[in-house]
């Protein structure tokens, strides 16, 4: 290898992968790339891939949530929450969270005398300025750190840059299962913003959690733009770790994939309903073994419905029923599997 | 998570193996199909799963899984 391939000394951090998140960029969107009237008993994942909302106490805001193209120079998308129906008063709280396993994260060294600092970084664009929260909660050990930035200008990308120290209590598991959050909040009644904020980790206290926040929520008027997230090992804030879409793709469906499966065409005697299966395998073993639901019939011909029979973190059995006594058979549909922390 | 409905899916084809690599007999229990934002849902008997999990405090708050069909 040549000299000049080689990385110099102050580069050598950059090299491999470095951030935490999955999708910081935005890229990938298997659900949807928009869903409207998310807010009270919509907690979980509904556009962007490994991007989940969070809700408590029967809030009635509303939003749109999407992928927008909105974006900072060098970044193709961003993610959008624009507000729908205002709650000019807080009640409980709403933020965008990610969740990690805990096997992803032992360089963190939680819990030891060496814990290792982390460093958030993310382009953010409001419409609304003011106060923002973002926490870290480890689920394995009930604790948490929270942060604050600053939207400075209305309607203008920023780009933030967090440090958290390292927590020497607190042990993460080792393991397939969610270890910690990242929450990004967005709005906060005072059950959450009454205490004082919690800027070394501690254990959870929710009146710590979110002291400050704005309430995005307010008026219909309001969005809040996020892209090039960036969660990494150390005090320094390093360009943002750009993959290409399969790569992020691949990572995504660890968690979820939504897959065409197909069965035929055969020609089949001495029907009806004779089951006819074929197994697949996904494109990357999944955290664990997924749900599955079904999304939409694409076609099918002397069939009269599919089920998937088994599954497992690698893949799955997909039946067919015949529904003639004797014909061609074929069917196609979308499958969607979900193994999500 | 809004579950609307639970109900166990047997094993109605050949024996097979899970990935805790014990035996699932014919007629035994390997599912739970949920009926979740109007779609349903085939959850895996499986901890890790966030969806069983789901369901195992649906039941802990006094609701019941269907037997299977």
């Amino acid at each position: 290898m040549a000299l000049s391939k080689i990385l110099p000394a102050s580069q050598e951090q950059y090299a491999g992968a470095r951030n935490l998140i999955i999708n910081g960029a935005m890229q990938v969107a298997q659900r949807s790339t928009s869903a409207t009237g998310i807010g009270n008993s919509d907690g979980g994942y509904h556009a962007l891939d490994r991007w989940a909302f969070r809700e408590t106490n029967t809030p009635s805001f509303e939003f749109t949530w999407s992928q927008s193209t909105d974006a900072p120079d060098g970044f193709g998308y961003s993610m959008k929450v624009d507000v729908t129906t205002a709650e000019v008063t807080p009640v409980g709280y709403g933020y965008i969270q990610q969740r990690f396993e805990g096997q992803n994260l032992q360089q963190l060294k939680k819990g030891t005398s060496n814990a290792e600092n982390v460093t958030l970084s993310f382009w953010v664009k409001s419409s609304k300025t003011g106060t923002y929260i973002v926490e870290i909660r480890d689920s394995d050990n009930s604790r948490h750190i929270s942060k604050s930035y600053s939207v400075s200008s209305s309607n203008t990308w920023e780009h933030k840059t967090i440090t958290f120290d390292g927590d020497t209590s607190g042990v993460l598991d080792n393991d397939n299962a969610e270890s910690l959050r990242l929450n990004f909040w967005l709005v906060a009644d005072t059950t959450f913003t009454s205490g004082t904020l919690a800027t070394s980790w501690a254990s959870i206290t929710n009146s710590n959690r979110a002291v400050g926040q704005t309430n995005l929520m307010d008026d219909t008027a309001n969005d809040w733009y996020i892209t090039g997230v960036q969660l990494e090992v150390g005090e320094t804030a390093t360009p943002f770790e750009h993959r290409i879409y399969a790569d992020e793709l691949r990572r995504c469906q660890r968690y979820y994939g939504r897959y065409y499966l197909h069965k035929g065409n055969e020609y089949m005697t001495h029907g009806a309903n004779i089951s006819l299966s074929s197994n697949f395998s996904f494109p990357v073993t999944m955290r664990a073994t997924p749900s599955s639901t079904h999304i939409q019939n694409i076609n099918a011909s002397n069939c009269n419905s599919s089920s998937i029979t088994f599954v497992d973190f690698d893949g799955a059995s997909y039946q067919v029923n015949m529904s003639v006594v004797s014909g061609t058979v074929s069917r196609r549909d979308i499958y969607a599997f979900d193994a999500e922390l | 998570m809004n579950i609307q409905s639970a109900q166990y899916v047997k094993n109605q084809e050949t024996q097979v193996i899970n990935n805790e690599n014990t035996y699932v007999n014919v007629g035994d229990n390997v599912a739970v199909d949920i009926v979740l934002d109007g779609k349903t849902t085939r959850v895996p008997l499986d901890t890790a799963n966030r969806h069983y999990a789901a369901i195992l405090e649906w039941v802990a708050d006094g609701n019941t899984i269907q037997d299977a069909d």
